[in-house]
């Protein structure tokens, strides 16, 4: 299988920055709004360098949402930033009405999304964000593997005209896609080629994916790994064309097996090719508490879970 | 249209005549033609988006679109939603609601664009006083207050009337201009709300009043159903289509009414 090399441990709202710096120095129309959560966000260059075109809203998202759907107008392109439970749960009807039913072209970018935000437990870690977003007709939902890809979404992001859901998180995790990587919405990225099986895999649990590849392939079983780093539009092709070779899949996301990207993947199986399918995902549950490591552990969404579940669906092909 | 189609909101509509027509004929600056930036004219958010018949009937007069499509008001495959919306296409239209609550923060939001834009037109909204209830409201007063939203007047329809009853019963708001004021905001309170000449003073001061550095709150003392006797003094008229003979009497009592649209 293709091998991957961890270039440093970055959290990927770090790479949200990144990219929010570029587009400060590149885009003279791109504006950032945030609710009091700068230093999480990590958008301080951004708003050093650019603070006419920075909005602290507080500790009030509805409004947030609002002014980014007014600032559309005038030619603006808003990028309003939370948490992710409260940049969707928190506003869902606000993003309904005023951005995705109005066609505002409304970047929402949300960090500490899923389990991996670890401490401050359920109350933050929202795993519904994906289903909540993907629902909303005409929106894009992009949730980006490491540090270089989110910087990547956030930029290419500004180019596409509508409203989209960007998703990354917390902890410092692998960096291993390459630097200055060009993003294309919509178009999922093939890892490394197998035969056996195929992992569908989107946010955090990429790398976790290719490490369960890496140890199934010393068990002789050839994995393919596709990073779908956009849920919707979704690659149905690049699904089709592997699981047409490999006969078995398995999706793996932190979020809620109900309304992720298993659920979308599987649609695709059930209306043009049937396939055996398993998911890595949580099971209709809340969080807690916890470190990242060991969340991920005890809600079964790290590479061990990946292999026992490419194991299990590899008995039904 | 509301009876045509036996659905929507006439007593609201009714009660902001006299306003949406003194806004867009005496008071707002507009280019010819409609394009969603709004860039070099003045712009208007409607965030009661139920009071449409009264929103359309004011755009399609002042060119936006034929007077006839008024008649496909609420139908299939209409321009003319229920609730206003960019979606399908209507000139005139920046976004949606309906659901309430709202429209200040996409008016601070357009404001603010205009303000980056170095356009010195200013952006109007109207909210109905029930729907101040909901609480993002606050979030946007307070927020316009604070980062000196000075382009920006919001206008608030002191009907004192929603679905449930009188405001008063139903969730008191009390105070509406001193709660403006005390959030920061220049507030002035028309009278009458329901003379057109009252109006056009009371938003030529409102206007007068943008620029220094904070935002302008109108509170317009109207009665909803306004020139219908059955349909004042009563929230009953809220979201109810009047009967063949309701209307008749209605039109009657309104000899100017161009036509049932």
């Amino acid at each position: 299988m293709t091998k991957y090399t961890d270039q440093g441990k970055q959290d990927t709202r770090s790479g949200y920055g990144a990219g929010m710096t570029e587009l400060g120095r590149t885009n003279p129309n791109v504006v950032a709004l945030c609710a009091d959560l700068v230093g999480s966000l990590k958008i301080e260059t951004f708003i050093e360098e650019n603070p006419e075109r920075f909005f602290q809203v507080g500790i009030a998202e509805a409004n947030m949402m609002g002014i980014a759907a007014g600032l559309t107008i005038g030619g603006k392109i808003p990028f309003a930033s939370s948490f992710a439970n409260f940049a969707t749960g928190r506003v869902y009807d606000q993003i309904r009405q005023s951005i995705a039913y109005s066609d505002k072209n409304v970047k929402i970018c949300a960090s500490h999304a899923g389990l991996t935000l670890g401490e401050d437990g359920a109350t933050h870690q929202i795993l519904e964000d994906i289903g909540l977003m993907k629902m909303l007709p005409g929106m894009t939902v992009i949730n980006p593997c490491d540090f270089n890809q989110t910087k990547a979404a956030t930029i290419a992001i500004a180019e596409h005209h509508g409203p989209v859901y960007l998703r990354f998180g917390r902890p410092k995790v692998a960096n291993f896609t390459p630097v200055d990587q060009k993003f294309e919405i919509g178009k999922a990225l093939m890892l490394s080629e197998g035969t056996d099986v195929t992992i569908i895999a989107t946010g955090h649990l990429v790398w976790e994916s290719l490490m369960a590849a890496e140890a199934l392939e010393n068990q002789g079983i050839s994995a393919e790994v596709i990073n779908m780093h956009t849920i919707k539009p979704l690659d149905d092709k690049a699904i089709l064309d592997s699981v047409k070779k490999t006969g078995c899949v398995v999706t793996a996301e932190e979020h809620n097996y109900l309304g992720g990207l298993g659920e979308s993947v599987a649609r695709v199986l059930a209306t043009h090719h049937p396939t055996p399918q398993e998911f890595i995902a949580t099971q209709d549950t809340f969080g807690e508490s916890g470190t990242p490591e060991q969340l991920m552990e005890k809600y079964g969404l790290n590479n061990k879970a990946i292999e026992a579940a490419v194991l299990r669906v590899l008995k039904r092909k | 249209m509301v009876h045509k189609v036996n659905s929507g909101h006439p007593g609201g509509s009714l009660g902001c005549t006299e306003f949406m027509v003194a806004l867009y004929n005496e008071i707002m600056e507009l280019k010819e033609g409609f394009d969603m930036d709004g860039i070099g004219e003045d712009v208007f958010f409607l965030s009661n988006g139920h009071i449409s018949p009264v929103f359309y009937s004011v755009l399609a007069r002042r060119g936006y679109f034929p007077l006839e499509e008024l008649n496909t008001f609420r139908l299939i495959n209409s321009r003319l939603q229920g609730h206003p919306t960019t979606h399908e296409g209507l000139p005139g239209v920046r976004i949606a609601s309906g659901s309430l609550g709202q429209g200040m923060s996409v008016a601070i939001g357009a404001a603010l664009a205009k303000k980056l834009n170095n356009d010195d037109h200013l952006v109007f909204s109207l909210h109905g006083d029930g729907e101040l209830q909901e609480g993002q409201n606050w979030e946007a007063i307070m927020f316009a207050a604070g980062n000196k939203v000075d382009n920006l007047i919001a206008t608030v329809d002191r009907n004192g009337q929603q679905i449930d009853g009188p405001t008063e019963k139903v969730l008191p708001l009390g105070d509406v201009a001193e709660k403006f004021r005390v959030f920061g905001w220049d507030v002035l309170e028309v009278e009458h709300g329901n003379d057109l000449e009252r109006m056009i003073a009371g938003l030529k001061e409102a206007k007068s009043r943008t620029g220094n550095g904070k935002p302008v709150c109108m509170v317009m003392d109207t009665e909803m159903g306004n020139g219908v006797d059955f349909m004042m003094h009563t929230h009953a008229w809220h979201g109810k289509a009047p009967s063949d003979e309701q209307l008749a009497t209605a039109l009657a009592q309104n000899p100017e009414t161009l036509g049932d649209y």
